[in-house]
């Protein structure tokens, strides 16, 4: 033992000056003032020697627990410690086993020797000592020895005090953590812990059922129930008031139990329908402003965003999240900052509406706020953001100093540029990046680490098959593995190869990018032995078409077989060491002196011999001078490292990032100025126009979202005026960073206007429709100027109505719901577009002779020449009523004619009926008189008011209307309505005629909410029981049907045998005499084998 | 709530030296440390690397900026009271403002246990606040929440132990009287 004494004292010279006088170390029974080595001395001394006082030994051990905590070396006491809770009565034995739990990790081997007496204590008679027995149990135990104790905790499950059973279910849990499958035996115990009749016992069982669901949560979806009714006692007061805190009932086990149930109801419906009710209750219980209801609120926040999401809870649930962005206390601002990040790939929406207040963030005094709003910007990274992104990203980096920060940002920077910036980033950044990650910081251990991140990282990156990277990106990451491959141990190289081969084999892979992986490939076979990929490798690429893939193949091979050669060409980690050049060539003198020998013609620079070619041939030379030299240069730097293409491909695409990059200054500039020029060419009007027609928009949403949104100054003068310049920058970031986080179509177009980049979600919807209509009418336009032969079919008619923006579509069918919901989409941007235009006529009074062009263009249609060429078929084509023309209908069809009268049918299809509107045209050159039209009684149809109609006279060559509303009497699903028209020209003269109507006509689209369906279907659906009452003497199987058929209003289709099939309506709503009440009647086969057992029981 | 369990450290109080702080401003960044306890197995050398980092850290922090701290791949929850921080290392997906509420209710057991608690409580009775918080936190796992059922399981123990306390003589009293005179000085 002494020994270890002095270890420790020559370890600690001169430490014990600066000790706190407090925890002095006074040696037991010394004198006051001693100096400090020989104070610890002293203790260590009494700590030796008094083995067999326990008493002065409880004393000793409180001491060194106080040095050990101040790190002093203090494990000559462990043994001590141990010894102390073996021997110790309960007194010493609480201060031994805190000291062993202080002291020892559950590693240690001295661990070993506590076991006995944990065994020991667990049987005693004493509470206390089981006590402490189950607490050091619960904190620290050796694996292997868990057998040994597990039937004893077991036996402490049915003890009769609460606390014993909680610690045993405590104890459980640790062993769970450290060895699952050491309790595999136990799990319904579990399960009777969580039914205990004490709420701790409960809480700690718990704790193992969320380590189980983390790991496994299908197994335990049948105690969905039992969790949720558990949360529904906690969340209503249940529990006894001693489980309150702050008067919140039990906040620690309802947050438990919110983590379980969003872990269990992940992806899962059926799991989450049970739990919506309750987290619902949870949301309106927490309403007290304090800390430990917003931790509440903050579980149930992402809870309903892990479970499969309901709206309604969604809803409420972002309107927590506003509470806690926007709350003026930091804590709530930071879990808000860190809901939104959990939530932003869910909701890009949530972010917009935060967007000031996130930029606001940005500038935060405090580090960790602006550390969680970069991370909360990277998550929204996209193609258009990511240059102002990474710009913040790298200002951050700039200011923290932190090691671990660092690493992981550059990581995330890199990554974030390449993976999302791509092709479009200048050639210099990743070159910058390589150059950082090779010559790196001061600090070797920070290189070393972020090297090892980025390896481990990229490697992570080319685990997914079939993922298209920039080729940049891929360059980069054949770089750094070629580098610093070996940084990471637990890879085996020949993984790392295998991975770059079936890179190489990828078609979308560019030569270039192959020729960086081939000198990856060439760093990493130089350091292992050879491998069989390198030699396929070779194999395959030694008859490879690529000349330069072919060298590098045939430079591999020719390595592979020296190996010396190639680990003194290829030394580890040579990147940034600096290479002499020997420009001179000396070392070929003797090769030339040797050739000049042998007759060679001395060597001539290459212009020299351009020269003279040129004196000698005294002719007119044709080439231009400068081309021979710029391919000599390019031959020669394609052997470099880096290939010109680069460079021109960076010059032409990087075009784009600089506009955005430039964007805040360049604004002001560009503001009015109509773009003309793209990139594709001159831009098409429709672009422009749309483009004038979004700017003004801006206005009426900018009045619903008070000031959080911008406007473009030049437009709005006397609001920009008064923002001021901090808010108008704020703005313009706000801009650049919420870019493409809307509907797509809305970016390509705010993409390139320069202004006006707001981007609320409920705008950018409006310019969707705008967009959506502008082409359909574009569409109109080009079918009715260019596809004349079309009108026949798809009658549009363009019409101006006294000059007005007024514009109306007439639609010819009506089954295509879509195109009905274009038309809609499309009157309700009109009517906003006059709006807009009112508001911009007043904004801005010299744009106005190019809008009313813009107009002009829409409005006025070529609608005669429409008309003209359709009448040119028939001559005497029936035009519908004004009143009428708005109304789905269809085209006119010929019912019959003679050779003086041509009836014509239309169809016009009401809200409520069918309007059958007929054409009586007089092809003659006289008046026709009495002319009489008569349909005939139907059984499905009937014709409201009159059946007849009759024309006094018509005019010649001029042409007649009537108009019938028919209803349909007898659902059916086609039938003939006959008629016949009579006219007196010469002689009487009857005309017989025949319409088919089909059930399509009388079916009209139902609106109603979803709310409203629902009841409906669950009103109608087979679950609704209604008992029928049969007569006894209704025994004949038709009669049956037709009590059924009347109650339960269906159709009866066709009877075979003993099956009976029965139509299923679809909601759409048949006109009377019905009137709407019959509906859907689904899975007609259920209804049909239950009609067969009514049957059975009616016919026995 | 596994925080503890898997990382780091748990409570590790620091406590800034008012009075070396007017003498020598270097020295008064260094807190010193009440009372630790580590739920996760780490090595001596490790767990003073990260004490010494810790206390760096939190010290340096300004009183209105936000309790929460990123470090490495922690959180790291603290709060003062008087001259005391208390802080907390917790897993990334662990509930922030639950844990400083940990905190609270911890700082509410030794309150009531000891009657207005003041730093001096906890340097001379050290062993009690360890008894407290195993008591109240087991594992790295709250294990109960109720302070009534806390302080009773404390007591239980103490009448125990106060009962064989006074059949040994006052050697221990004498001891910390000793220590205290020295601290005052």
């Amino acid at each position: 033992m002494s020994d270890v004494v002095e270890r420790t004292l020559s370890a600690l010279p001169g430490l014990l000056g600066q000790h706190d006088p407090g925890a002095g170390p006074g040696g037991a029974g010394g004198p006051g003032r001693v100096s400090a080595s020989s104070r610890l001395g002293s203790l260590i001394r009494s700590i030796t020697a008094l083995t067999s006082k326990h008493r002065l030994m409880k004393e000793c051990m409180v001491r060194l627990i106080y040095c050990e905590m101040l790190g002093y070396e203090s494990s000559f006491g462990y043994i001590h410690a141990i010894k102390l809770a073996q021997q110790g009565n309960l007194l010493e034995k609480r201060v031994g086993y805190l000291a062993v739990s202080l002291f020892l990790h559950e590693n240690h081997e001295l661990l070993l020797l506590l076991v006995n007496t944990v065994v020991k204590d667990l049987q005693s008679t004493n509470l206390v000592e089981v006590c402490m027995a189950l607490t050091v149990v619960s904190q620290i135990f050796p694996r292997e020895m868990i057998p040994a104790v597990l039937p004893l905790i077991e036996d402490k499950l049915q003890h009769s005090k609460e606390i014993i059973r909680r610690k045993a279910v405590q104890a459980l849990y640790k062993f769970y953590v450290i060895a699952p499958n050491q309790v595999q035996h136990i799990h319904d115990k579990f399960r009777k812990a969580l039914c205990d009749r004490d709420a701790g016992v409960m809480a700690a069982s718990l704790h193992i059922y969320l380590q189980m669901i983390k790991e496994n949560s299908s197994g335990y979806k049948d105690l969905t129930g039992s969790f949720v009714t558990i949360l529904k006692q906690v969340v209503g007061g249940k529990l006894s008031a001693d489980f309150n805190y702050h008067s919140v009932p039990a906040p620690w086990l309802q947050i438990q139990l919110l983590r379980i149930l969003g872990l269990l109801g992940k992806d899962d419906p059926r799991t989450s329908e049970v739990m919506y009710d309750v987290l619902d209750e949870s949301l309106r219980r927490a309403e007290i402003n304090h800390n430990i209801t917003y931790a509440i609120l903050f579980e149930c926040v992402q809870t309903i965003y892990t479970i499969y999401p309901k709206s309604e809870l969604l809803e409420k649930a972002a309107k927590c999240i506003g509470k806690f962005v926007l709350s003026p206390k930091i804590n709530l601002k930071y879990l808000g900052l860190k809901a939104l990040t959990y939530v932003i790939q869910q909701d890009p929406n949530l972010a917009l509406q935060h967007q000031m207040t996130i930029i606001e963030c940005l500038d935060h005094p405090d580090p960790i706020i602006k550390r969680e709003t970069l991370e909360l910007l990277y998550r929204i990274t996209n193609g258009q953001n990511v240059v102002v992104i990474v710009q913040k990203m790298l200002d951050y980096l700039k200011e923290s100093k932190e090691e671990y920060t660092i690493i992981s940002l550059v990581g995330k920077t890199m990554n974030a540029v390449f993976s999302v910036g791509g092709d479009v980033v200048h050639s210099d950044i990743p070159n910058n990046f390589l150059r950082l990650l090779a010559e790196g910081f001061d600090d070797g251990k920070e290189d070393h680490q972020l090297r090892m991140y980025a390896v481990q990282s990229y490697l992570a990156l080319l685990e997914e098959e079939d993922k298209l990277y920039p080729q940049k990106f891929l360059q980069v990451m054949s770089w750094v593995l070629g580098e610093y491959f070996s940084l990471v141990t637990d890879v085996d190289p020949e993984v790392i190869l295998t991975k770059l081969h079936s890179l190489l084999r990828k078609t979308f892979v560019t030569s270039e990018t192959k020729a960086w992986i081939m000198a990856a490939v060439t760093k990493i076979a130089s350091h292992t032995s050879c491998s069989k990929t390198v030699e396929e490798l070779i194999q395959e690429l030694s008859s490879s078409l690529d000349t330069c893939l072919r060298q590098y193949a045939f430079e591999l091979k020719q390595l592979c077989e020296d190996k010396a050669l190639m680990k003194s060409l290829l030394p580890f980690d040579a990147s940034c060491s600096d290479l002499v050049v020997d420009a001179s060539l000396s070392f070929l003198d003797g090769f030339v002196a040797e050739g000049l020998d042998h007759g060679a013609a001395p060597y001539k620079p290459h212009h020299q011999r351009q020269e003279e070619k040129l004196s000698q041939e005294k002719a007119l030379n044709f080439e231009p001078y400068g081309l021979s030299f710029a391919s000599s240069v390019s031959s020669s730097g394609v052997t470099g490292r880096q290939s010109p293409t680069g460079l021109s491909f960076a010059s032409d695409t990087s075009g784009n990032s600089v506009e955005t990059g430039h964007k805040e200054t360049n604004t002001l500039k560009l503001e009015g100025v109509r773009k003309l020029w793209g990139k594709e060419g001159y831009l098409p009007k429709k672009e422009n126009k749309t483009e004038k027609g979004n700017e003004p928009q801006a206005v009426p949403c900018g009045s619903l979202l008070a000031e959080q949104v911008g406007e473009p100054p030049a437009l709005q003068p006397d609001q920009g005026a008064s923002l001021s310049e901090e808010d108008k920058e704020k703005q313009q970031l706000a801009s650049t960073l919420f870019i493409g986080l809307g509907s797509s179509a809305g970016v390509s177009l705010m993409g390139k206007t320069d202004t006006a980049t707001q981007k609320f979600k409920r705008k950018s919807k409006i310019n969707e429709t705008q967009q959506l209509s502008e082409e359909a009418s574009d569409f109109q336009n080009s079918a009715a100027s260019d596809f004349g032969p079309l009108l026949d079919t798809v009658p549009v008619n363009m019409e101006d109505s006294e000059g007005s923006t007024h514009r109306r579509l007439r639609k010819a069918s009506p089954c295509s719901s879509d195109i009905v919901e274009d038309n809609l989409a499309f009157e309700t941007s009109q009517s906003l577009r006059k709006s807009v235009l009112d508001e911009r006529l007043s904004a801005n009074r010299l744009s106005q002779p190019s809008l009313f062009a813009d107009s002009n263009i829409e409005i006025f249609q070529p609608s005669p020449s429409a008309q003209s060429e359709s009448a040119s078929e028939t001559p005497l084509v029936p035009s519908l009523p004004e009143e009428l023309e708005g109304l789905p209908h269809s085209e006119g069809v010929g019912l019959c004619q003679s050779d003086a009268l041509a009836l014509h049918l239309c169809k016009v299809w009401t809200d409520d009926s069918l309007l059958l509107v007929v054409f009586v045209s007089n092809k003659t050159t006289s008046a026709l008189g009495a002319v009489n039209l008569v349909f005939e009684e139907s059984e499905h149809f009937q014709i409201l008011e009159s059946a007849t109609s009759q024309f006094p006279v018509i005019e010649a060559q001029s042409v007649e209307h009537c108009q019938k509303c028919v209803r349909m009497n007898k659902v059916c699903t086609q039938a003939i309505l006959s008629g016949s028209v009579s006219y007196q020209s010469e002689m009487e003269t009857r005309l017989e005629f025949s319409v088919t109507l089909s059930l399509m006509d009388f079916i009209r689209p139902m609106e109603m909410t979803t709310e409203d369906f629902g009841k409906l279907w669950l009103s109608l659906s087979n679950d609704v029981k209604q008992n029928i009452k049969m007569s006894p003497c209704q025994d004949s199987l038709s009669a049956a049907l037709d009590t059924l058929q009347q109650k339960l209003k269906l159709h009866r289709v066709d009877i075979i045998d003993t099956l009976i099939s029965i139509t299923a309506y679809t909601i759409w709503k048949v006109l009377p005499p019905d009137d709407g009440t019959v509906c859907s009647l689904c899975q007609p086969k259920g209804e049909g084998t239950a009609m067969s057992g009514d049957r059975d029981e009616s016919g026995g | 709530m596994r925080k503890y369990q898997k990382k780091q450290l748990d409570l590790l109080k620091s406590y800034v030296d008012r009075e070396q702080e007017q003498t020598d401003l270097k020295i008064s960044r260094q807190g010193k440390l009440r009372l630790q306890k580590w739920y996760v197995p780490l090595s001596d050398k490790e767990k003073k690397k990260i004490t010494r980092e810790l206390v760096q850290t939190v010290l340096a922090r300004k009183p209105k900026m936000c309790s929460f701290l990123e470090w490495r791949d922690l959180k790291i929850v603290y709060k003062r009271y008087a001259s005391l921080y208390f802080c907390c290392a917790i897993e990334d997906q662990d509930n922030e403002l639950i844990t400083l509420e940990i905190i609270h209710r911890y700082v509410e057991l030794l309150d009531k246990y000891f009657g207005s608690v003041c730093e001096l409580d906890i340097i001379f009775n050290f062993e009690k606040a360890y008894f407290i918080l195993d008591e109240f936190l087991l594992g790295g796992e709250v294990q109960e929440t109720s302070k009534k059922n806390v302080l009773k399981a404390i007591e239980q123990a103490d009448l125990l132990q106060e009962a064989q306390v006074m059949i040994y003589d006052d050697i221990l009293e004498d001891t910390y009287m000793e220590t205290y005179e020295s601290y005052c000085e």
